[in-house]
């Protein structure tokens, strides 16, 4: 069953902190879920349907649903990383398809900012019994450095340039200036970005995204009850999702998962790459935003780094408008989760309310797309496409 | 040259490695890695072999697996000098020369004279828990 047009987003919300040390992180999660419902215009006793993942207290939807004293139909809390968001997208329309529940809550909310994590640099500890933590821990692997290979690679097989890989940094900054809630705000150069300090070579401080606090949320519903509803109307039109696993150690770090969940959305869609005026591609490092560009399709493989270059993905510049809240580069990336937030972004821009210096004009096709969990390890990805009606 | 005493701390070390403890099909790689052999799962009717090891084939499903003798040769895939760390180290994905690709260190050299392709061979060190772990270096 195609899930184009079974459902609409009919509430969106991006929680204004970066820094909330004095909140606890369920609180987090029931202002995002407020935000939402207020922006829809329903309440919490219009949810029937909740969707969360691994940053929810507890891990399950259970200890949240009873924080917010839900009355639920439908629960998920599908754990894929950062881009569990964007595959609670497909789920709450699936599930709404099919009947199962009419108002579907996502939210997504974590502190890390506030609590000191050395996200990037720090190694990652796992749980004792996951298959793959006896192998890949003693070697101190951390995220940068994982993506430091990936890029160091890219550059191997297809000449992306370091300078290539800062235009990325380059557009989300200049969409930041316009954000007042963006932790940085301010527009840098190519230069800027190659000439700041080396994490994890060839990765640069500013091929990094931010660490920050906050979160976000979601209202996900059935058709007739978005059209009873004052926002304007943004269907989901296609949706996809896949993992890329570790593949017995044949690991190709060149492509992410989006070459099989752009497609699988792009197909339910019914539309090509070319069709698409608004972009948000999950941003957590510069290099993830030129291959996964490849990967969905928007160029060949290997010239993600031509087509970022010279301002391409700036909005009212170039050909693909991308990030334009400043994305997690610049913006947000909170609880190390940019999932949600790409969502929330293309919805406002298929509204018309993203900042009116980097609204795109008729924007009537915007996709939502990233990763989760980590390349080369087992990622998972999802894609979502979104339609002003 | 590893001791005779060397040895047999590294082997009384597996029994306290929570890693090795949560996965008991897998004894005989620690062991071995124990001893500085590296053992890679091979598929006996695909003859693929697989990183990280596995009961099963990941390529074919098979059940018919065994573990065998590897060169502990390969060639640098990817690597980063992790500059940022305290203390800076190099994380590395090596492609052995039975197929599959690792994540590991780099040991034992000069950062700035790595490059992809560079042929390498396996050490093996100390995880805190007490395992050992392959890890390599140029030759």
């Amino acid at each position: 069953m195609s899930l184009n047009g079974k459902a609409y987003i009919a509430g969106a919300f991006e929680h204004p902190t970066r820094f909330a040390p004095e909140k606890s992180v369920a609180q987090l999660h029931v202002e995002c879920a407020a935000g939402a419902l207020k922006d829809a215009g329903l309440s919490f006793a219009d949810v029937d349907g909740y969707f969360c993942a691994g940053d929810a207290p507890g891990g399950s939807p259970l200890p949240l649903a009873d924080y917010m004293n839900l009355k639920l139909k439908w629960m998920d809390g599908t754990e894929l990383g950062g881009c569990s968001y964007l595959a609670h997208i497909e789920h709450a329309a699936a599930a709404i398809a099919a009947g199962k529940c009419s108002v579907a809550l996502i939210t997504l909310a974590g502190k890390p900012r506030s609590q000191g994590q050395a996200v990037g640099t720090a190694p990652r500890v796992l749980s004792a019994d996951r298959p793959e933590t006896p192998w890949d821990p003693p070697s101190r692997w951390g995220i940068a450095g994982i993506y430091a290979m990936y890029a160091m690679r890219h550059m191997h097989e297809y000449g992306t340039t370091s300078e290539q890989m800062a235009w990325v940094k380059v557009a989300a900054s200049h969409h930041a200036q316009h954000n007042p809630h963006a932790l940085l705000r301010k527009v840098v150069t190519v230069e800027d970005v190659v000439t700041s300090a080396m994490i994890a070579k060839p990765l640069h401080r500013l091929d990094c995204c931010v660490i920050t606090d906050g979160g976000g949320a979601l209202i996900v519903t059935r058709p007739e009850i978005a059209r009873s509803l004052k926002q304007p109307l943004v269907k989901i039109r296609g949706c996809g999702q896949t993992i890329k696993t570790n593949n017995g150690g044949a690991i190709d770090v060149t492509r992410t998962g989006a070459e099989r969940s752009g497609p699988l959305a792009f197909d339910e869609a019914g539309i090509v790459p070319a069709d698409i005026k608004y972009a948000s591609v999950y941003d957590n490092f510069t290099i993830m935003v030129i291959a996964q560009l490849e990967d969905l399709g928007f160029c060949k493989k290997g010239e993600g780094g031509k087509f970022v270059a010279d301002g391409n993905l700036i909005s009212g510049v170039g050909k693909l408008p991308w990030n334009t809240d400043g994305g997690g580069l610049c913006n947000n990336h909170p609880m190390n989760r940019g999932g949600i937030t790409k969502a929330i972004e293309a919805v406002r821009q298929c509204r018309g309310q993203a900042h009116p210096a980097v609204q795109v004009k008729n924007c009537d096709l915007a996709l939502a797309s990233g990763p989760g969990l980590v390349l080369g390890d087992g990622h998972a990805h999802a894609t979502v496409i979104f339609e002003r009606e | 040259m590893q001791t005779n005493e060397s040895l047999e701390h590294a082997m009384a070390a597996l029994a306290q490695d929570p890693y090795v403890g949560a996965n008991p099909e897998l004894h005989e790689f620690w062991q071995a890695a124990a001893r500085h052999e590296l053992l890679v799962k091979t598929c006996t009717q695909c003859s693929r072999a697989h990183w990280y090891p596995r009961m099963f084939c990941p390529f074919c499903a098979s059940e018919d697996t065994e573990w065998r003798k590897a060169s502990g040769q390969g060639k640098i895939y990817a690597f980063s000098e992790v500059v940022r760390a305290e203390p800076p180290y190099i994380l590395a994905y090596v492609r052995l020369d039975e197929g599959p690709v690792l994540l590991t260190n780099m040991v034992d050299c000069d950062p700035t004279a790595l490059h992809i392709d560079q042929a390498v061979k396996v050490l093996f060190r100390p995880a805190q828990e007490g395992r050992s772990f392959p890890v390599f270096t140029p030759y």
